[in-house]
C-alpha cells in the first residue's frame, strides 16, 4: 500500500506521482483531498487528488516542492512508499451537468482542476480552460487539460507564451468580449483565486474556488482550517474544500496560511543543509 | 493492627522543574509504598468500590494479591476486565468512582485504588510477561470504528471471546485522545503504545488511517463480511464561542493545540517537523481536564503566564481536583468568573488582547450549576498572545451523513440503547464520546464493554430482533 509506481517531473519544482492507494481510489470524487505523512517525525499536509484510477486503484498527486514536507515528498522515487496517506477527504465539487463553465488554473492549481475538467468535458459542459503560470516553463498539464477542454489559453506572468499577464486578466478580456459562462472554477494561489473572483464578481458569475489551508487531522477534529464564508466559520476540510469565492474572506485566509511563516523559514534551512531525517 | 488513617502519598517531580519538561508528573507507588497502601484495604466482603467501577475491576482481588507480592496474579485479575490498566491507572477520575465507595474514605481517607492499579500495571510493562488468554476463534467479524479508548476495550473484550476484531482509526496512530489529548506528563506515549500492542497481542487487527464514513462506508463493511460494527468515533468537531477575533493568528481549538504537542510532538520542533506558536501569554477559555492539558502545555512551550479564564467559579470548574491542584503549583493563574468578549488583534492579524468581562453567579441553570451573569461595565482587557479555546466538542457528522439508518441527537451524538449501546441502525452498536460528548477515558470503556457484551449475545443468539 501506498507505493509510488510513476513519477514524472512536470517543472523542476513540480512533480506528479501514481500512488498505489486501492481504497480511496475506489472512493475518490473530484474535489477531495487525502492527508500524507511522509516519516516518522513527519507533518501531515494535505494535498488535493489530482487523478484516480479506480480500475488499477492508483492515485495521482502533484505537489510543488514548497515546504519541508514537499521537499522530502520529492525525495521518494518509484518503489518507495509514502508512510501514511488518509483519504479521500473532504466534500465532492458540485460540478454543472450543461451549460458553459470556464475553469481557471494558476501554477500547482492546474493539477486539482483537472478532474473537474475531466468531469465537466464527461458530463458534455462547455468548457474552456484558462492555464497560467510565471513563464512557460511552469505550465503544468497542458496536453491533459486540452485533451477535455473545449478551448485552451496559455497565460504567462512574463509573457514568455501565450497570453501576457494573470489568468484572471485573461478571464476579465474574454468576459469584457461577450462571454457569458454559467459558472467558473479557479483553482491556484490564493492571490489569483482572489483576483479571479473580484473579476467575476462584477458579472454575477458563481465561482467556485478551492482553499487549500494549514490543517493537522483533516477530519474535522482539530478547526486548523478554519475558513470565514459568507460572515460564518467553516472548517475546509469537511465543508469544502470547494467554496463560492464572492463569500470567502481572502485577507483572512492570506493570514491564516502564513502563520507559520517563521518555522517553515527554520524548517527549510534544515533541508537544505541536509538536515532531513 | 488498625489500619491508617491517610493514605500513601505518590511522588511527584517538583513543581518548578516539572512545568518546563513534558516528563511525568506523579511517578508511581515503589514497591514499598505499594504494599504500605494495598495493606490499608479491609477486603470487604461485599466491596462498593466495584459498584463504582465502570469497567468492574475486581478491586479487593487484585489487592489481596499485591499484598502477597504476587504482581502477576494481581495484574491478571485486573486485566481480567480491563484492558487498558496503566492508562486507567493515570487518567481515570477514582476520587468520583471506585474511590468514594471505598468504607475507608467515611472515617479517613479511601484506599488509594489507581495508584495500585497504576503500580501493578507498570510492574507488568518493566518486569512481567503479559498472558494472552488462548480463544478458540468463532469464525465471525467485527469492525470497530475508531481506536481511542472505548474502540480498544470493545476490541479487547471481543477478541478475548474469539472474534476476529478489526480496528479502523483515521489518525497515523491507534489510541485516540490517550494519544492525540492527554499529554505526555500525565500519560506517556510509551504507556500507551505498549497497551495498545496488549490489545494487538489479544488478536485485534489496527488499520490507521482509515476513515470510516470516507474510505468506506458501514454499509460496506457488512457487504465486506462484518457481522457487526462498534462505532468509537470520538469527540469530534471543536467548539468555539462565535465571538469576534476567534479567526485570528494565535487561536486554537485545544484540540488542535493538544494534537499538534502529543501526537505530532510539536515541543520537539524542529526535530520533529510539526510548528506550533508557543506563546509567551496564553489564556485558555474553559476549565475542563482538556483545559488543564493545555494550560500546562503551554506553560511547558514556554509561556511567562499561562492563565485559565472560566466564566464560572471555582466550585464549578469540571476538572479532576487534582489536575487543578497541579496546574496551581505549576504556576497557573486563574481568572474565575470571566468570559471573554472578543479577542483583539494586531495590524498583522495576530492577537494582542483579549477583551473580557467580569461575571457573577445567578440562579442555578439546568446542569445544577449557578448561571454566571455578566456584571456590566466590567469589560476590561486581559494582556495575552496566545488563546486556546477549550469548551467541548460536538460529534463528528461524516458517520451519520454518510450511514443510512444511524440515528443522532439534534446535537449530534449517536442515539444509542444506554444499557447495550445498540443504535438505531441493527448491527451498529456505538460508545463514548461520539454517543456522550465530552467524557471520561473510563465513562468510555465503560461503554464499549457494554457494547462488547450485547455483540456477543446478540451474535451468539442468531436472533435479528433489534
Amino acid at each position: 500500500m501506498n507505493q509510488i509506481l510513476k513519477k514524472r517531473v512536470l517543472t523542476p519544482v513540480t512533480k506528479e506521482i501514481v500512488v498505489s492507494a486501492p481504497h480511496i481510489a475506489r472512493k475518490a470524487q473530484p474535489g477531495q483531498f487525502v492527508i500524507l505523512r511522509v516519516s516518522e517525525q513527519g507533518e501531515r499536509i494535505p494535498l488535493t487528488i489530482a487523478d484516480y484510477n479506480r480500475e488499477e486503484g492508483t492515485i495521482t498527486l502533484v505537489y510543488q516542492e514548497v515546504g519541508f514536507t514537499t521537499k522530502l515528498l520529492g525525495k521518494l522515487e518509484p518503489n518507495d512508499t509514502i508512510m501514511d496517506l488518509a483519504g479521500p477527504l473532504g466534500l465532492p465539487a458540485e460540478l454543472p451537468e450543461k451549460g458553459c463553465v470556464v475553469a481557471v488554473g494558476g501554477g500547482v492549481g492546474v493539477a486539482p482542476l483537472l478532474p473537474k475538467c475531466k468531469e465537466l468535458h464527461k458530463r458534455g459542459v462547455n468548457l474552456i480552460s484558462i492555464v497560467g503560470a510565471r513563464s512557460s516553463d511552469l505550465i503544468i498539464l497542458e496536453q491533459e487539460v486540452k485533451e477535455c477542454s473545449d478551448e485552451l489559453c496559455i497565460c504567462t506572468d512574463d509573457g514568455s507564451r501565450g497570453f501576457h499577464g494573470f489568468v484572471s486578466d485573461k478571464l476579465k478580456q474574454m468576459l469584457e468580449n461577450g462571454l457569458k459562462p454559467d459558472e467558473v472554477v479557479a483553482i491556484g494561489p490564493m492571490p489569483m483565486m482572489k483576483a479571479t473572483c473580484n473579476v467575476t464578481r462584477e458579472y454575477g458569475i458563481k465561482t467556485w474556488v478551492s482553499m487549500n489551508p494549514i490543517m493537522v487531522d483533516g477530519t474535522g477534529m482539530c478547526g486548523a482550517c478554519r475558513v470565514t464564508v459568507a460572515g460564518e466559520t467553516k472548517f475546509a476540510c469537511v465543508d469544502g474544500p470547494m467554496f463560492d469565492g464572492h463569500l470567502v474572506d481572502w485577507d483572512e485566509a492570506w493570514r491564516r496560511a502564513n502563520t507559520y511563516r517563521e518555522q517553515e523559514k527554520c524548517a527549510n534551512e534544515r533541508c537544505r543543509c541536509g538536515g532531513e531525517h | 493492627m488498625a489500619a491508617r488513617k491517610s493514605r500513601i502519598e505518590m511522588p511527584v517531580q517538583d513543581p518548578t522543574a516539572r512545568a518546563s519538561n513534558f516528563e511525568q508528573v506523579a511517578l508511581g507507588y515503589t514497591e514499598k509504598m505499594a504494599l504500605e497502601e494495598a495493606s490499608r484495604c479491609l477486603g470487604c466482603k461485599k466491596p462498593l468500590c466495584v459498584q463504582g467501577c465502570p469497567v468492574s475491576v475486581n478491586i479487593p482481588g487484585f489487592i489481596k494479591l499485591i499484598k502477597e507480592q504476587k504482581y502477576q496474579d494481581a495484574i491478571n485479575v485486573v486485566k481480567s476486565t480491563n484492558n487498558l490498566p496503566a492508562v486507567c491507572g493515570r487518567v481515570c477520575p477514582q476520587e468520583a468512582q471506585c474511590e468514594s465507595k471505598c468504607v475507608l474514605g467515611r472515617r479517613g481517607q479511601p484506599v488509594a485504588i489507581g495508584r495500585l492499579e497504576r503500580f501493578v500495571a507498570d510492574w507488568e510493562l518493566e518486569h512481567g510477561t503479559p498472558e494472552v488468554p488462548e480463544v478458540e476463534p468463532n469464525g465471525k467479524k467485527v469492525a470497530v470504528v475508531g481506536a481511542g479508548p472505548s474502540g480498544l476495550t470493545c476490541a479487547g473484550d471481543l477478541a478475548k471471546l474469539g472474534y476476529d476484531v478489526t480496528i479502523f482509526e483515521s489518525l497515523h496512530e491507534p489510541g485516540g485522545v490517550l494519544i492525540y489529548g492527554i499529554p505526555e506528563f500525565r500519560l506517556p506515549k510509551d504507556v500507551v503504545r505498549k497497551e495498545v500492542n496488549y490489545v494487538r497481542n489479544l488478536g485485534v487487527k489496527i488499520e490507521t488511517s482509515f476513515i470510516i464514513g470516507r474510505t468506506t462506508t458501514i454499509d460496506e463493511l457488512f457487504d465486506d463480511g462484518f457481522h457487526a460494527v462498534f462505532i468509537g468515533s470520538g469527540a469530534g468537531l471543536p467548539m468555539f464561542m462565535h465571538i469576534p477575533g476567534e479567526n485570528l493568528n494565535g487561536v486554537y481549538s485545544a484540540n488542535e493545540y493538544l494534537t499538534r504537542i502529543n501526537l505530532m510532538k510539536a515541543y520537539l520542533f524542529p526535530e520533529h517537523d510539526t510548528p506550533i506558536v508557543s506563546g509567551k501569554k496564553v489564556a485558555v477559555v474553559g476549565a475542563g481536564n482538556v483545559a488543564m492539558d493545555s494550560v500546562r502545555c503551554a506553560l511547558r512551550l514556554g509561556a511567562d503566564k499561562a492563565m485559565i479564564v472560566y466564566r464560572r467559579g471555582r466550585e464549578e470548574m469540571p476538572a479532576r481536583a487534582e489536575e487543578i491542584h497541579h496546574a496551581e503549583e505549576e504556576g497557573v493563574e486563574f481568572h474565575l468568573l470571566t468570559n471573554p468578549v472578543r479577542i483583539l488583534g494586531d495590524e498583522k492579524g495576530w492577537v494582542k488582547g483579549m477583551e473580557c468581562i467580569k461575571m457573577e453567579l445567578g440562579e442555578p441553570d439546568k446542569s445544577g450549576r449557578r448561571r454566571p451573569v455578566p456584571i456590566p461595565g466590567s469589560e476590561f482587557v486581559l494582556d495575552v498572545d496566545t488563546v486556546i479555546m477549550s469548551l467541548g466538542t460536538s460529534p463528528n457528522p461524516i458517520l451519520v451523513q454518510t450511514t443510512d439508518g444511524l440515528g443522532a441527537h439534534k446535537w449530534g451524538g449517536l442515539k444509542t440503547h444506554e444499557e447495550t449501546g445498540r443504535t438505531t441502525k441493527p448491527g451498529v452498536w456505538a460508545g463514548g464520546d461520539a454517543v456522550t460528548g465530552s467524557a471520561t477515558v473510563i465513562l468510555a470503556m465503560g461503554a464499549g464493554k457494554a457494547a462488547a457484551q450485547d455483540i456477543h449475545e446478540y451474535l451468539e443468539s442468531g436472533s435479528t430482533d433489534w
